[in-house]
């Protein structure tokens, strides 16, 4: 099945409603979440917040905002996704992300920017000791045994120990396993040092292609990686991200656009054109077995999101290469993917 | 003029007065536990809800304590939630100040500020060991002055950083170089709602008590009784004047348990059962244990307290508060234990026992109108027992008492939280200097 994911970005909004109309709308479209962006490089609000106030007014779409891992603690990161999968009940992901840059530095004054191989390497281990915290407790741990007064069964926490080349965290986590086990961890992949991260930790890995043949050689690329860690590379979906201006709808696509695929901009592959010629893109890219799906950022959110789902979804629906429900209420189930084990069930603390 | 009070709702949780083993406790982990007990709060028109927060779980003998409730959701996550399932209530988030960073918890802030229509506070706290260090990159341990400086400093840039906006939305550059802190850069957000989160504090050394007189709009204390009540807000209100404040510009909110029945007799019946369930034989134990230093695990819950002294300096529990001089409190215990002929477990039930305001409703408003007239508290922070629903009584019985002698609000007057609590929005700090 088709996945497909909108980002919410709005720039200058700080206010709930504008992003609660887009997500309801997205998930009108039956979409498997929506994104928000997020850097401390440039105005707006924390995202991980903006998803999380979102979560009681939507009911099924998967909610991913992006968390860096560059200047900020694991151990609040880890506690704050979790908690966005409590409160959302089991639609949580996280966009992994690094802080490039020395401005951003600059806002924490506690060390330099870096080179994005090191920052990628610390994004590694943040993703391995989030994990492991979300295992630190397993999911029977809470028992309420009147009997022995336990609330408990501490056998069923475990230390984390985790050591990394700039941290270390000694565990567990004060939140209890979330309702996904693992939130689901998104990667945008497109650039080299993030693939190995995405290859060993994403569920979801964006790659931001201008043509069907180079997602493809990323896609074999990551699976690749996916394998080499020991994991199942079905249990990586790739989707291709692009910047899409649905704003000439009602003509046919510029030439060099809709059927014949996205330009690259400065700001990764943009599509321009009508939402049916969209369809038409994401049929045939899809049909080649290039991605699993679609991540699509509109330049204009509020018309584009809205053309994208009654022109774009609607018609993916009617081929039925689309979904017209949620058969499942977390995101994994929306995304086919396995509520994972927990690592340490069965070893005693 | 009669004086108002103010309420707000704690969510019980990771302490040993919630009562997980009760029929009617829920989740304290799922959402709709959240929702409801803020609804209830909103429903009653207090003025915030206030979720703590640990970042280590408490351990004994090595081990995770696992007597109490474990676990809890993250903070602001969890109230920013909350914001869309309440209109006007005011949202608390305990967040360290020790193991976070300016910039990052100052954005944090004023999102969930602007998020929620100027509704956030944020309770300062400032962690006390090394144990809780062990999570963080920055680990560590920062002695109690080295805590508070911090925390100062941090406050002190959140705000340089909330002002850092021109009025009409245009972000300036700041830059704040200080003992603790050099950042420098752009903020990613105007200045928010209510100007300021509401700022509150919650410790209690002399260093906690400047600082709460320096910096917060709220104190959370555990002095609840009618005297110490008096004597503690005395003793803080009196610093506000070195920092140019006035008694007004600090609300004093205990904690406190309240425990109704329709007689006088029931509750006071109600109130020994609850205090039964708080303490389980094992916890009676382990309180010991906490204080003596030592094993206890043979001693008999109903048998009498040992006669061996404690250790000086205990470390079998780590991740919670110091008790203070534990010799001297064995000997109290012990001394209380003889002259009443207690076990083990009704010493602890007896001397661990916190101010609660039980009785009729009648007599719990009269009580709670009394405290406040007699400038021990300016409101308070009620700590249910049980979850969700520990405060629908309260809020059905009670609340329109206190309406109707005129000492709480009918209807929420303005939006934010400041206005609920008559503090006015901070003036704007002139533009800070560029870097
Ligand atoms: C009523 C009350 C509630 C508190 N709640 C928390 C809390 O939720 N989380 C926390 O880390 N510390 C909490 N504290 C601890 C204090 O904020 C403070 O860090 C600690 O008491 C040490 O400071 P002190 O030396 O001034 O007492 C609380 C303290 C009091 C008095």
């Amino acid at each position: 099945m088709l996945h497909l994911a909108a980002a919410l970005d709005q720039p200058s909004v700080h206010d709930a409603d504008p992003y609660v109309a887009l997500a309801r709308l997205a998930e009108h479209g039956g979409l498997d979440f929506v994104t928000l962006d997020d850097t401390f490089a440039r105005p707006g609000p924390d995202a991980l917040s903006v998803l999380s106030r979102i979560a009681p007014t939507t009911g099924r779409i998967g909610l991913v905002p992006t968390v860096t891992t560059t200047h900020t603690e694991p151990f609040h990161v880890q506690a704050a996704v979790a908690t966005l999968d409590w409160v959302s009940r089991g639609r949580a992901g996280w966009r992994i992300e690094v802080s490039r840059t020395e401005g951003e530095a600059r806002l924490f004054g506690r060390r330099h920017s870096a080179p994005a191989d090191a920052l990628w390497q610390e994004a590694d281990e943040v993703a391995d000791v989030a994990a492991r915290l979300w295992d630190s407790w397993e999911d029977d741990a809470e028992i309420r045994d009147e009997a022995t007064g336990r609330f408990i069964d501490r056998d069923k926490l475990h230390h984390v120990d985790f050591t990394g080349s700039a941290f270390s965290v000694r565990g567990p986590s004060i939140v209890p396993r979330p309702p996904q086990g693992h939130p689901v961890r998104v990667i945008d992949a497109t650039d080299g040092p993030a693939r190995r991260t995405a290859g060993r930790h994403a569920d979801v890995a964006l790659v931001r292609a201008a043509s069907s043949a180079q997602a493809t050689a990323v896609r074999d690329q990551l699976r690749r990686y996916a394998a080499e860690s020991g994991r199942d590379p079905d249990e990586l979906r790739v989707l291709a991200s692009l910047v899409v201006d649905l704003g000439d709808g009602e003509y046919a696509a510029e030439p060099g656009h809709g059927g014949g695929g996205p330009r690259p901009t400065a700001w990764g592959p943009l599509y321009r054109g009508g939402p049916v010629d969209l369809a038409e893109l994401i049929t045939s890219w899809y049909q080649e077995g290039t991605v699993d799906g679609f991540h699509l950022v509109p330049t204009e959110p509020r018309r584009d999101l809205e053309r994208l789902v009654n022109g774009t979804v609607a018609l993916l629906q009617h081929r039925g290469l689309f979904r017209t429900f949620y058969p499942g209420s977390t995101l994994r189930e929306h995304l086919g993917l396995a509520r994972p084990a927990n690592q340490y069930a069965g070893e005693t603390s | 003029m009669t004086r108002r009070m103010h309420l707000a709702a704690h969510f019980p949780g990771v302490n040993n007065t919630t009562v997980w083993a009760d029929p009617r406790s829920r989740s304290q982990i799922e959402f709709s536990s959240f929702e409801h007990l803020a609804r209830t709060a909103e429903r009653g028109l207090f003025d915030f809800f206030f979720l703590a927060e640990g970042l280590r779980l408490r351990e004994h003998k090595g081990r995770v304590h696992d007597l109490d409730v474990v676990g809890r959701p993250e903070s602001l996550t969890v109230l920013n939630a909350l914001a869309a399932v309440t209109d006007r209530l005011g949202l608390a988030a305990t967040v360290n100040a020790t193991f976070n960073e300016p910039y990052e918890l100052a954005r944090r802030l004023a999102t969930s500020d602007h998020l929620s229509g100027g509704r956030a506070a944020w309770n300062v706290v400032t962690s006390s060991d090394a144990f809780t260090g062990e999570n963080f990159r920055r680990g560590g341990y920062l002695d109690r002055a080295d805590r508070y400086s911090r925390a100062a400093e941090f406050v002190a840039t959140a705000r340089e950083l909330w002002d850092s906006w021109t009025p009409d939305g245009v972000p300036r550059p700041f830059a704040h170089r200080g003992r603790h802190f050099d950042i420098a850069g752009e903020f990613g957000l105007p200045r928010s709602p209510q100007g300021h989160p509401v700022v509150i504090q919650a410790g209690d050394s002399d260093e906690g008590r400047e600082f709460a007189a320096s910096t917060a709009d709220v104190v959370f204390t555990r002095h609840s009784s009618l005297e110490e009540g008096r004597a503690f807000s005395a003793d803080v209100k009196r610093r506000l004047a070195r920092y140019g404040r006035t008694p007004a510009d600090l609300k004093i909110m205990p904690g406190v348990g309240v425990v109704l029945g329709d007689t006088a007799a029931e509750a006071r019946e109600k109130a020994a059962v609850i205090r039964r369930q708080q303490t389980s034989p094992q916890t009676a134990i382990l309180t010991l244990e906490q204080i003596w230093g030592v094993d206890l695990s043979s001693y008999d819950p109903d048998g009498p307290l040992p006669d061996i002294d404690p250790v000086a300096e205990p470390s079998l529990t780590r991740g919670r508060t110091r008790r203070g001089d534990t010799v001297a409190i064995a000997e109290k215990w012990r001394a209380l234990s003889r002259e009443k002929g207690l076990s083990i477990r009704q010493t602890v039930i007896e001397a661990g026992g916190r101010q609660s305001f039980v009785g009729t409703p009648a007599a719990v408003a009269a009580e709670m109108e009394e405290f406040v007239r007699q400038d021990a508290a300016d409101g308070f922070i009620l700590v249910p027992h049980l979850t969700p629903g520990g405060l629908d009584e309260f809020v059905d019985q009670v609340v329109p008492l206190l309406q109707e002698r005129g000492v709480f609000r009918t209807e929420y007057r303005g939006t934010t939280l400041r206005s609920h609590l008559g503090l006015s929005e901070p003036p704007r700090l002139p533009l800070s200097s560029a870097p």
